[in-house]
């Protein structure tokens, strides 16, 4: 869960979440995702550093340039958590059912008196 | 009939529905009395909820911490924004891991379905680029995928 919690963490950032979706589309030297940003390159270098902390994205040398690339393994973590809530939550409501019944009984008792 | 869907819509939601063999009443009753709240809303098996906190009421806060009995646990809080009594509820709440998640904006809605009710909520994910950034990983073939990729992983996890 560790990296989960800096995953959301990076993703609570307008600047970050921009980065990302630049991202999306492809990879991308830290100049060419500094473009769109009224923002010195070292305040984006820093932004890259935190998402490449949480795993969400890698860095690849070619030359004396770092292309920057999304981590499918990061990503696919936060799919999980999705996927975790869908369960959490089907067993929640498989409770609720239960619980329902309860209400009913009750409803029921209370119209006999 | 009772099966849980959770699909992704436009660029940010996500909505999720449940028929429920009870009255729309009684299914919202369950969704904001504090009493209620802590039979059901617990998560994986073993989990409970120590503290459930809730305001119900417009501009009122609440707060669930849940807890696995080994030291374990984690909290969520929110707002409540509108509370329309038995068919709608609104509020935005935020997971603590500890670090705050995103606020999740979420709506609420039981509607009267045949002797039951169909309860249907929306999110809505704090923008385009977190669904962007899920999308770009295969996400477009629907989330039922990395459900099919979590009970493997799952499954696996417990063989």
């Amino acid at each position: 869960m560790q990296s989960l919690d800096s995953a959301f963490f990076a993703l609570s950032d307008p600047t970050r979440r921009a980065i990302l979706a630049r991202l999306a589309q492809g990879e991308a030297t830290a100049m060419e995702l500094a473009e769109p940003f009224d923002m010195s390159q070292p305040a984006i270098s820093r932004h890259i550093k935190v998402l490449e902390g949480a795993g969400l994205i890698g860095r690849r040398a070619e030359g004396t340039k770092r292309h920057c690339r999304l981590q499918k393994r990061g990503i696919e973590s936060m799919q999980q958590w999705l996927a975790m809530m869908h369960e959490a939550m089907s067993r929640n409501y498989d409770r609720l059912d239960g619980v329902l019944a309860g209400m009913q009984r009750e409803t029921r008792k209370g119209k006999q008196r | 009939m009772s099966k849980l869907t959770l699909v992704t819509e436009g660029d940010t939601h996500v909505v999720v529905k449940r028929h429920f063999a009870a009255t729309p009443e009684q299914v919202y009753r369950a969704h904001t009395e504090a009493a209620l709240i802590q039979q059901w809303m617990l998560g994986p098996e073993g989990w409970t909820m120590p503290v459930c906190i809730n305001d119900a009421r417009p501009g009122g806060g609440f707060r669930y911490e849940w807890s696995n009995g080994k030291g374990g646990g984690f909290h969520i809080t929110g707002e409540f924004l509108e509370l329309a009594p038995f068919s709608r509820i609104v509020h935005v709440e935020r997971m603590h891991l500890p670090d705050p998640t995103p606020d999740n904006h979420i709506v609420t809605t039981f509607i009267a379905d045949g002797a039951g009710t169909l309860m249907t909520m929306r999110m809505t994910l704090p923008s385009a680029e977190v669904r962007a950034a899920v999308l770009a990983t295969g996400m477009e073939h629907g989330m039922e995928a990395s459900y099919q990729r979590l009970e493997s992983t799952m499954s696996g996890a417990n063989s």
